[in-house]
């Protein structure tokens, strides 16, 4: 086989593999849940932030390399921004219903 | 089935009482003969434009050289055009409101509170989305290309589908006047007022699908204006050597990007609330409503700086242009838009102190929004300085930039009280609000885009425009301005609410008089402008710049013949340093003649745009009327179109090398024949378009 | 057409198509997340009606989890064959990998049509409550969008059998791999913040 089709394969291989883990531990963190409410939470969290990087690293070919460069940058340009979004959204939102209920 | 239920499936909630001439029929008050002759107007001018198209023999013509062409340059004109339409429209309503308020004190007026709101709604949003939006969006078509040194934008086809979505959608925004009724809600639309409960009419759905047709048409154009600029510019041309107005265009396509999606997600919940019955934003089960203000205004704040860094960018050019100097400060210039544009994501709370949230957020709010006057102060001092020891010529883009720099920076001092959250709260909802950001749109965004439309009208046409009605309108426009606000500020402070119909404190008459009659100059001013387009047009041949470079400009956009050919660039240029075009000049060698000339690819024409554009316009008409056949066939259409579109093969049409050297050579004749001309002859009919170096 | 052809130095049309499509996506990413943080301020919304707990099943959301997650290996491979397969030979790998993407797809589009059915006949359907209705926002608009890729590889598939894989049938099956791909991402995050959340005692 040509090195570089091997090579691609073995990546998408190491995705799936490594998403069946994440998957796994997340959803085994909740049916069996073994620690309270806000750590299991968390930990879910954290399995899916992780898993995300996994997909985009084996199935999106992000890195550093330069090809990738462009999309590297656009995709931290959108988290900083979807951040600022998201957090004053929840920050504006979780204050009103504090202060209103 | 019986009658009554089959007319239902086929023409929806469409009756009788639908349609404005019956209403006015019914009940002939002012107000509804009012907006009958509104819908008269639509009416008749639609059916005479296709009566004198048909006459004239102009359909194939229009169909192959205008609606179906992917050049962007044809596309710039077309958005432009919708522009200056719909402009005459919302003045004209801006004139109305300014005429009932200054009547209506302690008396009904002459529209009825439910016109009223309809005008304010349909004002707002024709300026916002359906006047800047579109003016910008064919600045950047236009220039972006030419001054980056590329022949097309990224994305052609997806170019054409965005005109004919932000098309369908201003058809949308005219039948509005025709049958049935726009939203009461503002350009804003908060609910619930805006939910089936309180409106339970078509107003807010027309609101809805045209304003989300208009988004997408944007979004779209953001994302090509974004990887043009990314990935097209010419050899040489780094960002850092990029022309201003093409570092604003960058920024602004990136809001574009990121800050119409708000709105489409904000609008998308209020139409399911009202269609299927959720509950986002209502009063009851849930609802919260207050995410509808975060929502939208996420999207809104940017939005005000997608409208302002073009112009931004207008005046950056005409202002080095018209002081025959080098910006001052590039650097800060490029690095302030980019400022500016981030920071506009951090300030959106400012648009709604008074909901409710606590005095900390509205605290780090209000400091956000003082910051970015920062950048937006540098950029005046830039341009101050680059006018400082400049030779500096009042054309009518000059003028227009002066008049921006003095009113815009009054307008910012405005904004910096409203950004202290005790003194928003003082004014909320008064006529001060209405004041600050007519102060910032009008002399901002408004007149940037005259500068442009007056600065670069001779590359796109092939001869200047007429000054002295040039210099009638600027000075209508300016005094207009200051005539219809400046009460307003005054008004605010007295206290007088925002939208109101009627007024009830006689001490405000005075103002309102004086407001409407700056009114009235506004309206002047764009009947200026109107015949002064006329008078170009007739005086054209006396003012023909064919070579290209009329005001002595600095980018490579003065580089080619006035009109470009339609594959702008025979050869790409390589680009050496900043104002390219300029440094050549200077060193004689302005136009080096290619060594040899290629053929050129250029897209074919595709109806696929067209088809989108009327499609998407008739699916939301449906959804408008519940016509659910038209709505899914509507929809449809779209994908049919772009999957059909996507099995075409044959895309590209190629312009043979020796035509283009034959085009080229017609130029560089006329080149040869040309006088050139110092800065003091620009505005003769001596200038031919090549600039005299100065000696 | 070559990038001289086009008169466009610097980048080929296959790069711009490429990274116009990242573009694309980062819009679509905003709104995915508008969404989720609307979700985030109405989980408490359920005004007496069902609660997240009452209505979700850990089993049914693996197994659509495993559906989608497959999906983007197949399709994958499908990329795989693409990229290293010659002109008109050797489609048969690339179509029957893009078949199977195509069934896991629908497979999981029609799981969760399923669990929306049996959500109204318990009284859970979306003018019940904010919650129910941003509930019934977020996964159906994740499942248009799958519904639409699928859509959108069966329309490759036809283009691959009518013109082989030439240029314009390459960048399209590039950006539909983007696209697959980035609604497997956005499932990671609604099985988190949705599901297993909601599922969390």
């Amino acid at each position: 086989m040509n090195p570089g089709r091997a090579s691609e394969l073995r990546r998408y291989l190491a995705g799936y593999g490594l998403s069946h883990v994440l998957t796994g531990a997340a959803f085994g963190a909740v049916y069996w849940q073994k620690l309270g409410a806000r750590d299991t939470l968390g930990i879910v969290f954290a399995l899916g932030f992780i898993q995300v990087l996994v997909h985009f690293r084996c199935f999106l070919y992000i890195g550093l390399r330069r090809s990738a460069r462009d999309a590297l940058q656009l995709l931290l340009l959108s988290t900083l921004i979807i951040g600022l979004m998201v957090s004053g959204t929840l920050v504006i939102l979780v204050n009103l219903h504090r202060r209103m209920m | 089935m019986t009658d009554a239920h089959a007319w239902h499936v086929l023409f929806g909630n469409i009756d009788a009482h639908s349609w404005a001439f019956v209403r006015a029929w019914d009940n002939p008050t002012v107000s509804e003969v009012i907006a009958a002759v509104a819908a008269a107007i639509v009416v008749i001018a639609a059916a005479a434009l296709g009566a004198l198209t048909t006459a004239l023999g102009k359909w194939r013509y229009l169909w192959m050289e205008w609606f179906t062409s992917l050049d962007p340059k044809k596309i710039a004109i077309m958005y432009v055009l919708i522009a200056f339409v719909m402009l005459f429209r919302a003045v004209i309503e801006g004139v109305l409101m300014r005429a009932q308020q200054a009547v209506a004190v302690n008396s009904p007026g002459f529209v009825s509170p439910e016109h009223f709101a309809q005008l304010f709604s349909t004002h707002g949003t024709i300026m916002v989305f359906f006047m800047a939006m579109p003016f910008i969006a064919g600045l950047f078509n236009y220039i972006v290309p030419l001054q980056i040194g590329a022949r097309d934008v990224a994305f052609p086809l997806l170019n054409s589908i965005s005109l004919w979505l932000t098309a369908g959608a201003a058809a949308l925004l005219m039948a509005s006047l025709v049958v049935g009724k726009f939203s009461t809600g503002g350009w804003t639309g908060y609910p619930p007022y805006t939910e089936l409960g309180f409106s339970p009419g078509v107003g807010p759905d027309y609101w809805i699908w045209a304003v989300t047709l208009g988004s997408i048409g944007s979004n779209l154009t953001g994302l090509n204006v974004f990887v043009t600029i990314y990935k097209m510019r010419a050899p040489g041309m780094h960002l850092m050597r990029m022309p201003l107005f093409c570092w604003t265009a960058l920024c602004t396509a990136i809001l574009m990007i990121f800050a119409m999606p708000p709105l489409t997600v904000a609008t998308a919940l209020l139409a399911l609330d009202r269609y299927l019955g959720y509950h986002f934003f209502t009063n009851d089960l849930g609802g919260n409503m207050m995410n509808y203000a975060n929502l939208f205004w996420l999207f809104g704040h940017p939005e005000v700086y997608i409208l302002i860094l073009p112009a931004f960018g207008v005046y950056s050019e005409v202002v080095s242009t018209f002081s025959s100097k080098a910006l001052y400060g590039y650097t800060s210039l490029a690095v302030a838009t980019g400022a500016i544009a981030v920071l506009s994501f951090t300030v959106w709370v400012h648009h709604f102190f008074t909901m409710g949230q606590s005095a900390d957020i509205n605290g780090a709010f209000g400091i956000a929004t003082m910051a970015i006057a920062v950048p937006t102060g540098v950029k005046i001092y830039d341009w101050i300085w680059t006018m400082f020891c400049g030779e500096v010529r009042f054309s009518v883009p000059m003028l227009y930039s002066l008049a921006f720099m003095v009113t815009f920076v009054l307008g910012g001092f405005s904004g910096i009280i409203l950004a202290m959250p005790p003194l928003d709260f003082q004014v909320h909802n008064t006529v001060f609000i209405v004041a600050h950001f007519h102060n910032m749109l009008i002399p901002g965004v408004l007149y940037g885009l005259l500068a442009g439309y007056h600065f670069w009208f001779p590359k796109a046409f092939g001869f200047r425009l007429n000054e002295r009605w040039g210099r009638i309108a600027w000075a209508c426009w300016v005094a207009g301005f200051f005539l219809t606000f400046m009460p307003l500020y005054v008004l605010g402070l007295s206290g007088m609410v925002r939208r109101a119909q009627e007024v009830f404190e006689p001490a405000f008459r005075p103002w309102l008089f004086v407001s409407f009659g700056g009114a009235s100059l506004l309206l002047c001013a764009l009947v200026a402008l109107l015949v002064q387009l006329w008078v170009s047009i007739r005086e054209r041949a006396d003012n023909q710049v064919f070579v290209g470079d009329p005001w002595d400009g600095r980018g490579l956009e003065w580089s080619l013949s006035a009109p470009p050919p339609e594959y702008a660039y025979a050869v790409v240029p390589v680009v050496h340093g900043r104002d390219t075009f300029f440094e050549a000049k200077r060193n004689l060698n302005a136009r080096p003649p290619p060594e040899r000339y290629a053929d050129i690819a250029l897209p074919r024409n595709s109806a696929a745009g067209v088809l989108i554009g009327i499609s998407a316009a008739a699916a939301a008409f449906g959804l408008v009327w519940h016509i659910w056949w038209l709505a899914i066939l509507g929809f449809t259409a779209i994908w049919a179109a772009v999957i059909g579109r996507s099995f075409a093969r044959a895309v590209y049409r190629i312009v043979p090398a020796a035509a283009v050297e034959r085009t080229e050579a017609r130029w560089r004749h006329a080149i040869g024949d040309a006088l050139p001309v110092s800065r003091a002859c620009e505005t003769t009919s001596a200038n031919r378009g090549l600039a005299r170096a100065p000696s | 057409m070559s990038a001289d052809e086009l008169g466009h130095v610097g980048s080929t049309l296959g790069e711009r198509a490429v990274f116009g499509f990242w573009v694309f996506l980062m819009s679509d990413a905003v709104i995915f997340a508008l969404l989720f943080a609307t979700y985030g301020s109405l989980l408490d919304a359920t005004a007496g009606g069902p609660t997240p707990a009452a209505l979700f099943r850990i089993g049914d959301s693996l197994i659509e989890t495993w559906l989608l997650l497959s999906s983007s290996f197949t399709f994958g491979m499908a990329s795989i064959a693409m990229k290293y397969g010659n002109a008109r030979e050797n489609v048969g790998p690339l179509l029957a990998w893009s078949a199977v993407t195509v069934v896991l797809g629908l497979s999981f589009t029609g799981m969760e049509l399923h669990d929306a059915l049996t959500l109204f006949q318990q009284g859970a359907y979306p003018s019940r409550s904010g919650y129910l209705s941003v509930l019934f926002a977020l996964v159906p608009f994740h499942g248009l969008h799958v519904v639409g890729g699928s859509i959108w590889l069966i329309v490759v598939m036809v283009q691959l059998l009518t013109f082989g894989r030439d240029v314009r049938v390459n960048m399209n099956m590039l950006r539909l791999g983007l696209f697959w791909h980035f609604l497997g991402i956005v499932w990671v995050a609604i099985f988190s913040v949705v599901y297993l959340q909601g599922l969390i005692r």
